[in-house]
């Protein structure tokens, strides 16, 4: 790996500076994807030391929501909101609350400095540990569905389309979650941002769009997570129409796509400075 | 410390790190409320270092001196606002993103590992260094059990103890290999035992393969006994640069005399009066530097009379590196951490 001529070596002429050899030859660079393999990998098995905020938190607050909207809510239609919702709120709990406060806390601390300061292509940093924050809402978001279809009387058939809708609103969450992580000058802002948007998507995804001003209602189609709710919350239906659920969860997708961009972005800013 | 084919590797001079006219100035902070503003520092003040090939370089200074952001620029972490960074041919303020490639950096801190298991931070960072797998895993294990830390390799280094939670930093910055260590506080908190450790598995990549190390420290002691070279800092400016011998050669005709008295000094006995202000006074302890007849004449008048009744402990000492960093006027008044 050490690419010094061996005429440097004892024996050859000495300038009074020292010589000056040509560039030595760099070692190759980390590839993308063993790298990402590799993050995501670490970031997982972060699960095992810190369970419990990871893991389960979300989980409880999401089946509270539930029992108590249980009083409140009237007509399929909105159990099946609520539901949805709750089930949502799970990825937008872990992958954008607590991914932006992962990422603000490494960046105050200087944890950055060690990916930085490896030959590691910063996508996979991003996507390694936004992959790794949405593989933990899994066991949480199907917990929170099959309580939630459970409790409200609801249908279990289509319960599968969650397989496509925490990843795809996971993408989009945690690329939010990590560019506010990343891009935020404090740690605490970092915290504040996360949950701004945790309690956005808790408030707009949770409450039945049905009762909402119009001016709530343009807030709420302008959230992300949005999209992942109403994907699942129209598949309870006998007859789902599939091309909207298709289309709302490429919304989704877009968004995931773009945020992670900007997320890169942000850690590539935040890496050197 | 250093074996001899790490002498024939410093012997052949090759420059591995030459950094001219390094500056960074942080600017003024504004206060805020709750929050004092700082005036403008300079961190780094034309600082101009070479580093040979097959050397440990150390850093030395009290804290803020600037050890820290010299790092930072040395790893592509940070721009400086002028000068220049020669890694191994690559030019680094250019270049940062070739850094990473060129060398391995150990930082102060540990929060991107710190919930990984010893293993799985060292196989990681392996990984992300351009291993594959069977590479990675093949030097973390050599690496864990070089280090001594086979036993607890299963255990997340937050729940290790400061000294071996270093230790896996360093086995994670090991892993990989790279000509150039730029290690920041290695053996902070470490025990004897992981200290011996660390240096041992350091001059065994010098010997096999000159691996060069620049070290920040603000450790005397191990500064005198692993560094070949030392540039002493000093609010940012190096302040003399040599091996820890030659700069204690300029300090020789010193002698270091420490009075520890029993309760507080006998100013009424006048030779000791007339020494007070000569003295650094630390509680009951008093630290002189003298001229070896003066150290003489003060150790004959405290071991005798009426100030020897007074006194507690004395020791007489030839120069530490403390010592050359106090005579070269640097800044920090309570001097460097020996420990």
């Amino acid at each position: 790996m050490s690419a010094v001529p061996t005429e440097v070596l004892p024996g050859s002429a000495r300038a009074l500076d020292g010589p000056v050899v040509g560039p030595a030859e760099l070692a190759p660079p980390a590839r993308l994807w063993p790298s990402l393999a590799a993050v995501y990998r670490a970031q997982l098995s972060r699960a095992r030391v810190a369970r419990i905020p990871l893991l389960f938190v979300a989980t409880f607050q999401s089946v509270g929501i539930m029992i108590m909207m249980r009083g409140v809510v009237d007509g399929e239609g909105e159990a099946q909101a609520v539901v949805a919702g709750s089930s949502v709120v799970v990825v937008a709990f872990v992958a954008l609350n607590l991914l932006a406060q992962y990422f603000g806390q490494l960046r105050a601390t200087g944890g950055l400095d060690h990916y930085a300061t490896l030959p590691v292509p910063p996508a996979a940093v991003v996507l390694g540990a936004a992959g790794a924050y949405a593989s933990f809402t899994v066991p949480g978001t199907l917990v929170t569905a099959v309580f939630g279809c459970v409790l409200f009387g609801l249908p279990l058939t289509n319960l599968w389309i969650l397989l496509a809708v925490i990843p795809l609103a996971g993408a989009a969450l945690s690329g939010l979650g990590a560019a506010f992580g990343l891009l935020a000058p404090r740690p605490e802002l970092a915290t504040l941002l996360g949950q701004l948007g945790m309690s956005a998507a808790l408030l707009l995804g949770v409450l039945p769009p049905e009762r909402m001003p119009e001016i709530v209602r343009f807030a709420r189609d302008l959230l992300p997570s949005t999209y992942g709710v109403e994907a699942y919350a129209r598949t309870f239906s006998a007859s789902p129409e599939w091309a909207m659920v298709a289309g709302d969860l490429a919304v989704c997708a877009g968004v995931g796509v773009i945020s992670l961009a900007a997320a890169t972005w942000a850690y590539r800013r935040a890496a050197v400075r | 410390m250093s074996t001899r084919a790490a002498q024939a590797f410093r012997d052949s001079g090759e420059v591995v790190c030459a950094v001219r006219g390094l500056t960074k100035t942080y600017p003024a902070v504004r206060a805020r409320r709750g929050a004092p503003g700082t005036p403008e520092v300079r961190a780094t003040d034309d600082v101009r270092l070479e580093v040979r090939r097959g050397e440990i370089f150390g850093l030395l200074g009290p804290n803020g001196a600037g050890k820290s952001t010299l790092v930072r620029q040395l790893t592509g972490l940070m721009r400086p606002d002028r000068g220049s960074v020669e890694i191994l041919g690559h030019d680094i303020v250019r270049h940062p993103e070739r850094a990473s490639r060129l060398l391995a950096y150990l930082g102060q801190e540990s929060t991107a590992l710190d919930e990984l298991t010893v293993s799985l931070a060292a196989e990681t960072t392996g990984r992300l260094r351009g291993l594959d797998v069977r590479r990675a895993r093949a030097e973390r294990d050599a690496v864990l059990d070089e280090l001594g830390l086979t036993e607890i390799a299963g255990r997340p280094l937050k729940k290790l103890s400061g000294g071996q939670r270093r230790l896996a930093c360093v086995a994670a910055a090991l892993v990989g290999e790279r000509p150039l260590l730029v290690l920041d506080e290695p053996t902070a908190a470490m025990d004897p035992v992981a200290r011996r450790a660390v240096w041992s598995a350091v001059d065994r990549r010098r010997g096999e393969r000159g691996t060069t190390v620049v070290l920040v420290t603000h450790n005397v002691i191990e500064a005198e006994t692993v560094l070949d070279r030392v540039a002493v800092l000093d609010r940012g400016r190096v302040i003399a640069c040599d091996s820890p011998s030659g700069l204690k050669e300029r300090v020789a005709g010193e002698v270091r005399v420490e009075l520890v008295w029993r309760e507080r000094a006998p100013l009424d006995v006048p030779e000791v009066a007339a020494l007070r202000d000569r003295a650094v006074e630390s509680g009951r302890r008093w630290t002189l530097r003298l001229a070896p007849d003066e150290a003489r004449a003060v150790v004959s008048t405290v071991t005798g009379g009426a100030a020897f009744a007074a006194l507690d402990d004395f020791t007489l000492a030839t120069p530490s590196l403390e010592d050359v960093y106090m005579a070269l006027g640097g800044a920090a008044e309570q001097g460097l951490v020996k420990a």
